[in-house]
């Protein structure tokens, strides 16, 4: 009887109650809808690919829709072990990762697994679980131990050799340290330091992403090898002018000149096919996306929450943009998917396990300050 | 602990504030960006997608059919596909290279050292004129960077018959000799260009639009005949195999028109496989010259006929068959006795026909043998034609006029000698031999018509039972025609190597063809024009006359038996 009851409240606690913040949801699905339509075109009218996608999708729902039930004082507590789980993820790829070039992926068995992405979590998480109980604003001394917590995972992904995700990763922690009120003084000094340091992260650099850096200053200078990327993603967005060339008439795509057309470089396919209008609808979901991620983290009432629904929404943006600014040109070639859009699936899980934390956040809401 | 917190709060709205700012100016170049690429310089990206999609391809054209005059095909055009390679992009696949090599059926190490060459191009040939099995065969394997043209190659159905006559085209379809290079201008088509839409991989994706169409080449309807084309091959071989010659040619002209009905040399080479074997390409018919022999003696004749101070029943002396002359001896087969003009032809009397060049002015000859067309060439069109040469009458001297008046000192080809016993086969009238059924082709008049069918009237006796020329009579028709044997000048003299020449018409008085038939030097021990050229003239002239349904004019005493129906 005893558990019977429990049980009972267990589940109206996951399904009676309002968890999920309805606007945010309605406008994920949107864009992941949008972004299967695109998808379609893009791998030639594939229809087992964009099933694969929208699999992952719903995946990622169910992610999102538990994530959303743990309330923000267990997943406080949750996250050191998260971080430590996920450094050893990252070490065991060190050693024993599978994959082309590069080693990013562990081998489940039923499926293959990038630990990168939980860092893409677990890493803003501990800064926010690190710095939410220290004196604000941050001193010093609690500024540089935070950024270990930054460095290690940040370093690991880099040796994979991931430079895309590790600056990613580190920008996740560092919106955790600025949104938690770091002074501009530091700001500025830490900014100085690390132009000091650039040099010397540039020797660093692998070969390979050395000419990713200099190909995106002049793309121009090996049109056929190194600079193929952005000379032919540039031409199908500029090509596709106001309205777009119609979906799946886009030529740069589906004429093979456009390379990874459908993950990386989806954002091509779809600004050919579906022109400037499209773009502007695609951006605007986005837009409200992140405006509603910080409205919630606005209305956070303890820090953790906020200053972790905060870095998880400027992350999210920081994918866009980035892509954006690749797929544009503006930005070096840097192995950014488009969030909720690019065919890939640990990001697609990852990145809904993010939205169900900013769920949980805004679900709470009302009760943390209590805590229950 | 957290509620300890609260005062954070609104210092953290300040932050939210700033990343707010930070957002909006990101947002702001990134639409500032799209605007830029998609409506500023959309034109300009446009472009450059076309410049990488759009390409203007040529479209080949097939080359004309070569046609006999009956519409008979010699020569004709077949679809065949081209394999071609793009280097930058095969070499990707190179370990996938050994199955191309194996289908192409060549070496692994020649085709990649090939191609690893040409890496910086974008085209290279690996098979030219492939079936279209094979090309399909290649197609199949899907190796990135292989691709097909369609180009057409040439096709002789009647092969070493024609060979010498059409010439060759080269592997781009142009025309190399024979007629192919004469009428190359006529029978190739003009090539058309269309733009088609190409995918990275250059494979053609869709056809935009044609730019211009190709249009193919018009077909060329020869003069020959190819029934006595055959013919006069088969005869021309069989007589080169019994008597072991070297070269042969024959020529079978139209005297009305001054068409060539027939052209065939030995030896002859099968057009269709291209093994270059130059000895055997040329059309001796036209490129090679010859000292002709006796059967320029009826231009001698011609000549003194013409000069007045000669009859058809002038009497010349030839005993004792021979006379000297400088240092020279003149001599003939045997001692003919008193000879009249026509006797001077059907003995082939050298003695005689000297003595009646001695007589003649020198300058008369040359005009005479210069109407005739020797010395010049016939305006054929044939390329690599011959003129032969004749010399100027102002460096004869006896010797060299004897020589002439006999034929020797000067040379000519077959084609030429066909042209100018055409003069005398067609009333004095001179036309250019030509390649082209129902070409407007002018004549002249040359010489007298009264002197061209006294001409043939004599020639006729060439060819009855006591003259040198018997061998080219045809049952039922009545022949006129001279023997020729010459030797062959090598340095410093003459020696026993020869020429054998026939060269006639039928049917007289109104002969419709002329045929000369030369065969070089036979390594058997018959030699004689008359033995070896005449026979092979007779078979080819009695074919030609069957084929062409010309009626018998020499029933003569088998008119009776034709009548009553009992002519074989």
């Amino acid at each position: 009887m005893i558990a019977a009851q429990s049980l009972q409240r267990m589940s109206r606690r996951m399904f009676n109650r309002p968890r999920l913040d309805w606007p945010l949801v309605g406008l994920i699905m949107a864009t992941v809808a949008l972004g299967m339509v695109i998808l379609y075109s893009a791998s030639e009218g594939d229809s087992q690919l964009v099933i694969k996608q929208g699999v992952r999708f719903l995946i990622g729902l169910a992610v999102m829709f538990v994530i959303s039930h743990l309330p923000p004082t267990q997943m406080r507590h949750l996250t050191p072990f998260l971080y430590v789980v996920g450094i050893v993820l990252l070490l065991i790829v060190a050693f024993a990762g599978v994959g082309t070039g590069a080693q990013r992926w562990l081998n489940l068995g039923v499926a293959r697994f990038q630990p990168s992405e939980l860092l893409k979590l677990s890493v803003p998480m501990m800064m926010a679980w690190y710095l939410h109980s220290r004196s604000y604003p941050p001193s010093l001394r609690t500024t540089l131990s935070s950024l270990v917590i930054v460095v290690i995972p940040a370093v690991l992904i880099y040796q994979q050799p991931d430079l895309g995700t590790a600056i990613l990763v580190a920008i996740s922690g560092l919106f955790v340290l600025f949104l938690s009120g770091l002074s501009w003084r530091l700001i500025i000094s830490l900014a100085v330091a690390a132009a000091a340091l650039s040099p010397i992260l540039w020797n660093a650099m692998h070969e390979y992403q050395k000419n990713r850096v200099l190909m995106f200053l002049d793309p121009e200078a090996d049109p056929l090898g190194r600079g193929w990327n952005i000379i032919q993603s540039k031409i199908a967005v500029g090509s596709g002018g106001l309205t777009g060339k119609g979906w799946q008439q886009g030529t740069q795509a589906h004429l093979e000149f456009l390379p990874e057309k459908s993950t990386d470089f989806i954002l091509a396919t779809f600004a050919e096919e579906f022109g400037l209008m499209g773009v502007l609808v695609l951006f605007s979901l986005y837009m409200l996306i992140i405006w509603r991620g910080l409205v919630i983290a606005m209305a956070a009432k303890d820090c953790y929450s906020r200053l972790l629904s905060g870095a998880l929404v400027l992350t999210f943006f920081v994918y866009v943009a980035v892509n954006a600014g690749m797929v544009s040109g503006l930005l070096p070639v840097v192995g950014v998917p488009l969030p909720l859009v690019s065919y890939g699936g640990t990001s697609m899980v990852s990145l809904m396990a993010g939205f169900g934390v900013i769920m949980s956040i805004y679900a709470h809401r009302k009760f943390i300050s209590s805590d229950r | 602990m957290s509620r300890r917190q609260p005062v954070i709060i609104p210092v953290q709205n300040g932050r939210f504030l700033v990343v707010m700012l930070f957002l909006g100016l990101c947002v702001t170049a990134l639409f500032a960006r799209a605007i830029d690429l998609q409506v500023l310089r959309k034109d300009f990206y446009q472009h450059q997608g076309d410049v990488r999609q759009v390409r203007t391809m040529e479209i080949a054209a097939s080359r004309g059919k070569i046609l006999d005059r009956n519409g008979v095909p010699l020569a004709i055009s077949t679809p065949v596909d081209s394999i071609w390679v793009n280097p930058q992009e095969l070499l990707k696949a190179a370990d996938r290279l050994p199955e191309l090599a194996r289908i192409l059926a060549v070496d692994v190490e020649e085709l990649s050292q090939r191609i690893a060459r040409r890496s910086e191009r974008e085209f290279v040939y690996v098979k030219r004129h492939a079936s279209p099995a094979l090309a399909e065969q290649v197609m199949a394997i899907e190796l990135p960077g292989v691709h097909l043209e369609r180009e057409y190659r040439r096709f002789y159905p009647a092969g070493e018959v024609t060979a010498h006559l059409l010439g060759i085209t080269n592997i781009d379809d142009r025309g190399q000799e024979g007629l192919e290079l004469a009428f190359d201008d006529w029978l190739q088509g003009t090539r058309g260009s269309k733009r088609v839409i190409q995918d990275r991989y250059k494979r053609v994706i869709e056809n935009i639009e044609q730019i211009a169409e190709a249009s193919p080449g018009k077909d060329l309807v020869t003069s020959i005949d190819s029934r006595i084309q055959y013919l006069a091959y088969r005869e021309l071989r069989d007589a080169v195999q019994e008597f072991q010659a070297i070269s042969a040619s024959a020529v079978v002209l139209d005297v009305p028109t001054g068409e060539v009905l027939a052209i065939v040399n030995q030896p002859s080479y099968n057009p269709n496989q291209r093994q270059k074997d130059y000895q055997r390409m040329r059309n001796r018919a036209v490129t090679d010259f010859f000292e002709p022999g006796s059967v320029m003696k009826p231009f001698t004749i011609a000549a003194a006929l013409e000069s007045d101070a000669f009859t058809v029943q002038t009497q010349v002396s030839t005993s004792p068959g021979y006379f000297q002359l400088g240092e020279y001896k003149i001599s003939d087969f045997r001692d003919f006795g008193t000879l009249d003009l026509t006797g001077i032809l059907t003995k082939s009397s050298n003695v005689g026909v000297s003595k009646v060049a001695l007589e003649l002015e020198s300058r008369h000859m040359w005009s005479l043998l210069n109407r005739m067309g020797f010395g010049q060439v016939t305006g054929s069109g044939f390329p690599g034609e011959t003129p032969g040469l004749l010399p100027d009458s102002s460096r004869w001297n006896d010797v060299e006029k004897s020589a002439i008046s006999r034929g020797y000192g000067l040379t000519t080809t077959p084609l030429q000698l066909a042209q100018a016993y055409s003069v005398i086969a067609g009333a004095g009238k001179m036309r250019a031999p030509t390649f082209v059924k129902g070409a407007v082709n002018p004549a002249h008049s040359v010489i007298d018509p009264q002197l061209a069918s006294q001409l043939q009237w004599m020639l006729q006796q060439v060819t009855a039972a006591d003259g040198t020329g018997h061998r080219a009579a045809i049952k039922y028709y009545r022949v006129a025609g001279k023997t020729g044997t010459s030797r062959k000048a090598t340095d410093g003299g003459y020696e026993s190597r020869y020429m054998a020449t026939f060269a006639g018409m039928a049917p007289s008085d109104m002969p419709r063809l002329v045929i000369v038939v030369s065969i070089n030097d036979p390594a058997s021990d018959v030699y004689y024009g008359g033995q070896l050229a005449a026979p092979v003239f007779s078979r080819i002239m009695a074919g030609t006359l069957r084929l062409l349904d010309i009626p018998p004019d020499d029933l003569g005493m088998d008119a009776r038996t034709v009548a009553s129906g009992q002519m074989p």
